[in-house]
């Protein structure tokens, strides 16, 4: 039986290890919960709970009609949705994998963000589309992508990236409650990275668009977000014993785009590395670089490097660690800050 | 309100508006009311006894080669494998049922239809083990890499037997999807393009119940996936998928009309998946046993044999040597898929252009030296 004090425990929300999948569920249930108007839908989302299980249990507690399995139909969801948002519905639709909404691209730029400014504000879209995405659990061709770039670069999105169990939980439920549209890119290796974490008193997160400091440091701050971030915290640990101090920042959303926080931090440190796993090339960290060069010139020491993905098509599984950018490529990265650093 | 009620319209008879006349007629476009079947009926005294040994001993294989893939994933060879047991009558006659000049655009799940066509076991097997998108030169085999994402390889197989038919060529291409995949839109623009254009295209649904956990009757409401021809000018055919003969016979004319300039046709076959959706799902999240079992009695392997030993045309021996045969390819595959593939990492920039740019040449250098001192220190940790 359980004991008063367990329950207790309980309604007071003790921590307890809750993974990034279980968070972005509870965050779906509570939204659900409290706004009758928001819907999940998508591919297998209802009785199999979507297959990372971040929609289990939806459709059995808000039944079909709020959780539903649509036909497989990537553009006939997304385009569902804005004409479910037209009529007042907050929709959030899954994407299976990265890949697989490509062929909904069409309605994602051509209406889902940019309603808002066809109908000269009139006709807000409150849709947050939910993308499993990036590399690193040896996925076959087209589940892996980055695909980030392709939706920083629509004007009229949301560009939202958790990294921890915490923020899972508390930018999903703000994505949900935006009028705007949101792409909620879920960084798929961090699905089962556990954090002591209570889904009755979550911890309060900063909300969208601004950047959080992870780790303070003093002499090169690394810019990063995403699946990128555990890489980043474990190579600022592994540079102290280079006698490197490094601060990391984690954007959390690439639009809005927090250039107070990334710019505080470089002005700070004088140097910066952008890590991120999708391409370099025409990639986030071009922008981001430009945008720090932009405020922070007289302040660099070191030109701002980028420590990204291969300029090529997502490997195959067996070969994807090459591509992927891990501790030793940020580790050398910062060693080429170094040059300007001795002098 | 109707029209007739307006005032002053009482003398009006609606006719159709003047421009109106049918395109095509449906009524031959229809497919039957219920699967085509051959096996266990008259129509099987028609078929040629080579041609049902055949498949029977493909059927075999395929069933063999569908298992052992799926042991590999559990040994951790394959890094997943969606299996198609129970499917095989139709990956064996989809891939039969071609010339060699033909074209094969088969889904993820059709490992065993590109093998049938001829494709090395292993080198089909690349795409998921991992090691390679796609291990095999598509002109060679002429067919085109196993397509994960859904219904995208349709249109691809309406333009490439559109070409050959400017060009001359009496190409027929046969084009793979599963029930899930009709949904998608590019199904329905291959679909009219290929009828538009009288393309030489077939299209094989694979109606085996599920997409993923999703059923059939949450995937359309139409009577039929044949059903869905109609509306684009092209027959729609329904055929028992576990019925090799059937298959073979109904895909047989297909083709037949398409190289004889028929145009396209689109051939729903009715299946069952036994296993789940990949060996990483959980199929009893959203189906249950007795279903599954239905379908075991109505085996595609079991029908075939049926027929065959019925008619004496096959006895224990010859299952004995058609299994045999079946262990000697697992038993090879085993073998092969032991051994750890050579990759050479350098492979990832070698074929993203013709040429390599600048930046691939320096992202390929700077791997390279990571490479060096990652084999240097794992040398020195040797010579310690
Ligand atoms: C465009 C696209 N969306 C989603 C997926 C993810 N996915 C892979 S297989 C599958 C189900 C396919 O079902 P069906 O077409 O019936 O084929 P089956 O697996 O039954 O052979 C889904 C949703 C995908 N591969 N491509």
């Amino acid at each position: 039986m359980t004991t008063v004090a367990t329950m207790a425990g309980e309604r007071a929300g003790t921590a307890k290890p809750a993974t990034m999948a279980q968070a972005l569920g509870r965050a779906l249930r509570d939204s659900m919960a409290e706004d009758p108007t928001v819907h999940v839908l998508g591919e297998d989302v209802g009785t199999l709970g979507g297959v990372f299980r971040v929609t289990d249990g939806l459709a059995k507690e808000f039944g079909d009609d709020r959780c539903t399995d649509t036909p497989l139909a990537e553009a006939g969801i997304l385009g569902a949705a804005v004409g479910m948002a037209m009529y007042g519905l907050r929709p959030v639709v899954e994407m299976q994998f990265d890949a697989f909404a490509y062929p909904a691209f069409e309605q994602l730029i051509s209406h889902v963000a940019k309603m808002r400014n066809r109908t000269r504000g009139a006709m807000p879209l409150p849709i947050t589309v939910r993308v499993p995405y990036g590399g690193g659990i040896g996925g076959v061709e087209h589940h892996s992508d980055s695909s980030e770039a392709y939706y920083m670069a629509t004007p009229g999105l949301h560009v939202v990236m958790p990294a921890t169990v915490e923020d899972a939980y508390g930018l999903l439920r703000e994505s949900i409650a935006s009028d705007d549209p949101v792409v909620f890119l879920e960084p798929k290796r961090l699905y089962w990275s556990k954090a002591a974490w209570s889904p009755d008193a979550p911890a309060a997160v900063e909300p969208i668009g601004r950047a959080v400091v992870r780790r303070s440091g003093r002499s090169a701050t690394l810019i990063t977000y995403g699946p990128s971030l555990p890489v980043c915290m474990e190579a600022a640990e592994a540079a102290t014993a280079e006698g490197w101090d490094l601060e990391v920042v984690d954007l959390r959303s690439l639009v809005p785009f927090d250039d107070e926080t990334v710019a505080a931090s470089v002005r700070r440190t004088g140097r910066a590395v952008v890590v991120h796993e999708s391409s370099g090339f025409g990639g986030p960290g071009g922008e981001i670089a430009a945008r720090v060069t932009e405020r922070c010139f007289h302040h660099l020491e070191a030109p701002v490097l980028r420590v990204a993905g291969f300029d090529i098509p997502y490997p195959p599984p067996m070969q994807e660690r090459h591509h992927l950018p891990g501790v030793d490529r940020v580790l050398d990265a910062v060693a080429r800050l170094q040059w300007e650093a001795d002098n | 309100m109707t029209v007739q009620e307006l005032p002053g319209a009482a003398a009006y008879r609606p006719t159709p508006p003047p421009a109106w006349k049918p395109l095509t007629d449906p009524a031959p476009l229809l497919p039957d009311p219920e699967p085509y079947r051959v096996l266990g009926t008259d129509a099987a005294a028609d078929v040629d006894p080579e041609l049902l040994l055949r498949l029977y001993g493909e059927l075999v294989r395929g069933r063999r080669y569908n298992t052992q893939a799926t042991a590999l994933t559990k040994q951790g060879r394959l890094a997943v494998y969606p299996s198609s047991t129970g499917q095989e009558a139709c990956e064996i006659a989809a891939a039969l049922v071609l010339e060699e000049r033909d074209w094969l655009f088969p889904s993820y799940r059709d490992t065993l239809a590109a093998v049938a066509r001829g494709l090395d076991p292993v080198e089909a097997l690349t795409l998921l083990r991992g090691d390679r998108h796609t291990g095999y030169d598509p002109r060679e085999h002429r067919i085109a890499p196993l397509c994960t994402p859904l219904a995208t390889q349709l249109p691809h197989a309406v333009g490439l037997a559109h070409a050959a038919r400017l060009k001359g060529d009496d190409v027929v291409a046969l084009a793979m999807v599963g029930d899930g995949g009709t949904s998608e839109g590019d199904f329905h623009e291959a679909l009219n393009f290929a009828a538009v254009w009288r393309a030489p295209v077939v299209f094989l649904v694979q109606n085996n119940g599920f997409a993923i956990s999703v059923p059939l009757a949450k995937q359309t409401a139409a009577p039929s996936l044949a059903h869905k021809a109609v509306g684009y000018g092209m027959p729609g055919r329904l055929v028992d998928g576990n019925d090799a003969a059937a298959v073979h016979q109904v895909l047989g004319e297909a083709v037949a009309r398409a190289r004889r300039g028929g145009g396209p046709t689109l051939v729903e076959a009715v299946t069952y998946r036994m296993e789940a959706h990949t060996n990483a799902d959980d199929a009893t999240r959203y189906r249950v046993d007795s279903e599954v079992e239905a379908w075991r009695a109505h085996d595609p392997i079991r029908l075939l044999e049926r027929e065959l030993t019925g008619r004496g045309l096959l006895d224990e021996d010859g299952i004995g040597t058609v299994r045999e045969a079946a262990e000697r390819m697992a038993a090879g595959l085993r073998e092969q898929m032991n051994a750890d593939p050579v990759l050479d990492p350098m492979d990832l920039f070698a074929h993203v252009y013709e040429e390599q740019t600048e930046q691939l040449r320096e992202q390929a250098a700077r791997l390279r030296v990571e490479l060096d001192a990652e084999h240097g220190e794992s040398g020195a940790e040797e010579g310690r």
